[in-house]
């Protein structure tokens, strides 16, 4: 191996101190904005028309619609985010319905192995059923104690907090079950298949 | 084999000001890969004891440029990556690079046939201007119109390169939201729905839409262009900043 690369006289800002900066994966900074990234225009979607669906390799596929959606029970999420392009936010508060409580009104085919989360606006993101499971997604509808913004996903989007924030589908239109893994939007486009923040899974 | 993504250490060819704030670095490539029109690159440095900051910058150069790639980084203050490029980094360091990254927001002559709308807020017109000088180094006569929204005139980033560009179907629009030099015939107010429909006008409704910018610009002039007809997957975007501020640099 060849010596590690110094950048001559680089320091660095090291923002917030010990305890803050062990929450940083590597490559992230920290950040207390909430950096808007999106592939084209935020959609205005409709409450009325809004719907969330479970399908794919279910017994029966289910769908909610808006004023149905939010009689499920919900949970405050205190977590923290990290974006590919560098971004972490610590401690975002979200409120929403856990893919766990979701799956408590579906009956998962037992080859179901990967998920594929699809929006409003023809966006898809992949993970494997694992990512989901177990308290470890959500579909969020607060964000900081206010309905969530558009840009933000609003009304409602996936949250997967231990992957990068592409996963977290905005404007999600519902989970689709599959035996196979199938490559979403930047999963095409030269993003790692994974995206754990913690192994620097950003391109592929 | 070397795979494009692999961090590399480039040295610095050159560093050249653009605007007080806006400085161009070209970078020497041991490995370069011919990117596309509105890619970015990784930037990493790293200090002595292991601390590492990374950041995004997009190209500005064009794909043509083999061997080197041009980066137009904006200062920000209270930055770390881009403060460091502005403030200690001189022709001959070497820094790490990894790239080029990206698949959506590029545009590739001959590609995307379609005439070309881009806009631009403030030094969101860097991936743009990779664009305009690909159309050009390719030779495309793909009908193309920049509008391009800076706050004072001395903040136009490529002002005389582009207006060297115009022409073969490349036309420019300049708006300034703060203040105007005397005698300014381009736009003088925050681009809105009027300002889009008068660009976008001889175009209908098929073209190619590329806006980068700060969030709220974004929005509020994709916003514009879904009033006026043109269809969301028309539109690629790419935003930074929060509420309008500036890249995390």
């Amino acid at each position: 191996m060849t010596e590690p690369f110094v950048s001559r006289e680089f320091v660095g800002k090291r923002r917030g101190g010990a305890e803050k900066a062990s929450r940083l994966p590597p490559g992230q900074y920290l950040t207390e904005d909430f950096p808007v990234l999106s592939a084209g225009p935020t959609p205005r979607l409709d409450l009325k028309r809004w719907s969330f669906s479970i399908e794919g390799l279910v017994k029966e596929k289910v769908s909610w619609a808006w004023d149905d959606f939010l009689k499920l029970p919900a949970q405050n999420y205190t977590v923290d985010i990290s974006c590919v392009t560098k971004w972490t936010h610590l401690d975002m508060q979200w409120r929403g319905v856990s893919v766990d409580t979701l799956l408590e009104h579906a009956e998962l085919d037992r080859k179901a192995a990967f998920v594929t989360a699809f929006t409003h606006d023809g966006y898809t993101t992949n993970l494997p059923i694992a990512d989901i499971l177990n308290g470890r997604a959500f579909v969020a509808y607060q964000y900081d104690g206010s309905p969530l913004a558009p840009e933000h996903g609003g009304p409602a989007r996936l949250v997967v907090p231990h992957l990068y924030f592409w996963k977290s589908a905005k404007w999600v239109a519902g989970l689709r079950f599959m035996e196979k893994d199938q490559r979403g939007f930047w999963e095409s486009a030269g993003y790692h298949n994974h995206a754990d923040p913690w192994k620097e899974e950003r391109y592929s | 084999m070397r795979q494009p993504l692999d961090w590399q250490i480039a040295t610095v060819k050159s560093i050249k000001p653009e605007t007080e704030k806006i400085k161009t670095f070209t970078l020497t490539l041991p490995n370069w890969t011919r990117p596309r029109a509105g890619q970015h690159y990784d930037v990493r440095l790293s200090a002595e004891d292991g601390y590492v900051a990374q950041r995004s910058y997009s190209i500005a150069s064009p794909p043509e440029q083999a061997g080197e790639v041009a980066l137009t980084i904006e200062r920000i203050e209270d930055g770390e990556v881009s403060t460091y490029m502005h403030d200690v980094l001189i022709p001959g360091d070497r820094i790490e690079l990894r790239g080029p990254i990206g698949g959506y927001f590029v545009w590739e002559a001959g590609l995307l046939p379609e005439p070309l709308v881009l806009i631009a807020g403030g030094s969101g017109v860097v991936p743009l201007m990779s664009m305009i000088r690909h159309r050009a180094a390719a030779g495309s006569m793909v009908p193309t119109r920049l509008l391009y929204s800076s706050r004072n005139r001395e903040d136009v980033i490529y002002y005389d390169e582009l207006q060297s560009l115009r022409g073969d179907g490349l036309e420019i629009f300049h708006t300034l939201t703060r203040s105007q030099p005397a005698g300014w015939t381009g736009y003088a107010r925050r681009i809105d729905d009027t300002m889009v429909k008068e660009v976008i006008a001889p175009f209908g409704k098929t073209m190619q839409v590329f806006i980068c910018g700060p969030t709220l610009m974004v929005e509020s002039t994709a916003e514009s262009l879904l009033k006026l007809g043109v269809a969301p997957a028309q539109i690629r975007t790419e935003r930074f900043g929060a509420s309008g501020t500036a890249k995390g640099g």
